[in-house]
């Protein structure tokens, strides 16, 4: 029973990882027409992936989800929007302030800066760019996981506020300095990690089969999409802000 | 030996990355809620599961698929492989790059599928939508979408034409489509932006783009290489909503078939 029931875990998770293995094979045996190199280390890593995928996989609907839906659940009944809102904006501050992602593109980002001399190379002003920088995407998140639990708790349609936030990124970009423009871009995709997203689904879910009048479907989602837009504006605020 | 050193790094980073998250919810269930977590052995045998899985699959793509990956994306850029290895060139000619092109498809939608940010909300989405929602479905739209923006991406790097120009078309579909397409699906196509860039697709993303605008001719790679991100999560919103406009569509056409040939 068990082991049966691990075989298919294992089984999903290789057909997860197939693609990739197949692109790569394809492009180097027959594009680049090479041998594929240390086979025995690709072969070790592809078997670490699928353990650890199929791992994660069990985690998720034994801890992540549960949790998730149990804080957004127990914060709905004590029912004190400022804790609810205090949740959300820590939540999404505190998942992305460490992020490693968000820091390698912070300090990349403040070495095009020197680059294009928007600031003086010394290590300080480097420095505190790249501080500046990701404080204000992480304070963007924390911003956005507060306005997308808001818009559960009141209904607001999504497609208003998303549509408004697009807007306000492309009469943002006429008037940034160029070097900024790129990396805003950017800033929304690489703030939510694989740990914060599951949690902060099951907290919209959670949150929206709680409230009565609510769909899960309609309004438990869409918390991510608030946390990818938001930061585009603030870096581009950020840059303006700076050099403007 | 040495794996086992690497290993233990990526396991104390994934832990790092969970601290905050535990932190938060102690302090909050402890100060402010006052309660036990249910079933709070399980939870945290799960949340174990998720810090050692995350750290295996991390230093499994270390070690097989990112070197890998990495390299062919500078082979495939390499003039010498595009244009041969006697010719030298000076202006890129943007139909020179088809492989290249191919492959940021193709890297897209395979790392997307294997994507686990993707997988959970998929499976949140399924479970929501008792089922109306397909999992494999919405992952392979999904990776569809990432694989169109990515390709769409190194066009724009190798022909040098400005992002937002491209990221404004984008989001004028974007919006004539969420006026037509069914409500329900709206949330989770903008979701579904956001969660295909993590863990496996970034990496792979960003080598290219910055290998491609460090070969390509004319490109400067602290200007150019950047923006494959935004393409990778814009256009799975278009593919989701687009996906969800033909099923709707198709089932529409077989309910007005039907109603015709009760009539008859």
């Amino acid at each position: 029973m068990i082991t049966s029931l691990i075989f298919k875990k294992l089984k999903n998770a290789l057909t997860d990882l197939l693609p990739i293995i197949l692109v790569i094979a394809f492009f180097q045996i027959v594009v680049l027409k090479q041998p594929l190199p240390q086979m025995g280390d690709v072969l070790f890593g592809a078997l670490l992936v699928v353990a650890g995928l199929s791992l994660f996989v069990q985690g998720l609907e034994m801890g992540l989800f549960p949790i998730g839906e149990a804080m957004a659940q127990a914060l709905a009944r004590k029912g004190s929007l400022f804790w609810l809102l205090s949740f959300a904006f820590a939540l999404g501050f505190s998942t992305t302030v460490a992020e490693p992602a968000l820091i390698a593109v912070c300090s990349e980002a403040a070495e095009i800066a020197c680059q294009g001399e928007l600031i003086d190379s010394s290590r300080e002003s480097l420095r505190q760019y790249a501080f500046g920088l990701r404080m204000s995407v992480a304070f963007s998140v924390g911003l956005a996981i507060l306005i997308g639990i808001m818009r559960i708790i009141r209904g607001w349609p999504i497609h208003y506020l998303i549509i408004g936030g697009y807007v306000v990124v492309m009469l943002m970009t006429i008037i940034a300095p160029k070097e900024i423009i790129g990396i805003a871009y950017d800033a929304g995709g690489v703030t939510t990690s694989t740990i914060t997203v599951p949690l902060v689904t099951a907290l919209g879910v959670g949150l929206a089969s709680t409230i009565r009048g609510r769909s899960p479907l309609l309004d438990g989602f869409g918390l991510i999409a608030f946390a990818s837009l938001l930061p585009m504006i603030f870096v581009m605020g950020y840059g303006l802000l700076i050099f403007g | 030996m040495e794996f086992i050193h690497d290993f233990s790094a990526i396991l104390v980073a994934t832990c790092r990355d969970v601290l905050p998250i535990i932190l938060l919810i102690t302090i909050f269930q402890t100060l402010v809620l006052r309660q036990s977590i249910p079933h709070l052995r399980r939870v945290i045998v799960g949340g174990v599961y998720v810090v050692i899985g995350l750290a295996l699959f991390l230093a499994g793509l270390e070690k097989a698929l990112f070197p890998l990956g990495k390299i062919m994306a500078t082979q495939l850029s390499d003039p010498a492989f595009l244009y041969g290895t006697d010719k030298i060139v000076l202006q890129a000619d943007w139909k020179a790059y088809g492989w290249i092109y191919l492959f940021a498809g193709m890297v897209g939608f395979a790392t997307t599928i294997a994507e686990p940010s993707l997988i959970a909300v998929a499976y949140k989405a399924n479970e929501v939508s008792a089922g109306t929602i397909n999992q494999w479905g919405l992952r392979i739209t999904v990776a569809i979408g990432v694989a169109l923006g990515i390709s769409l991406g190194t066009f724009r790097i190798v022909s040098g034409t400005p992002l937002y120009l491209y990221i404004l078309v984008g989001y004028l579909i974007v919006i004539v489509q969420t006026i037509f397409a069914p409500k329900s699906i709206i949330p989770l196509a903008y979701d579904s932006g956001g969660v295909t860039t993590s863990t496996v697709t970034v990496p792979l993303v960003a080598a290219l783009g910055l290998g491609l605008s460090a070969t390509v001719p004319g490109r400067n790679p602290a200007l150019d290489g950047f923006g494959l991100i935004a393409f990778a999560s814009l256009f799975p919103i278009i593919t989701v909503m687009g996906y969800a406009q033909y099923m709707h569509w198709m089932t529409q056409r077989k309910l007005k078939i039907m109603e015709k040939r009760n009539a008859l």
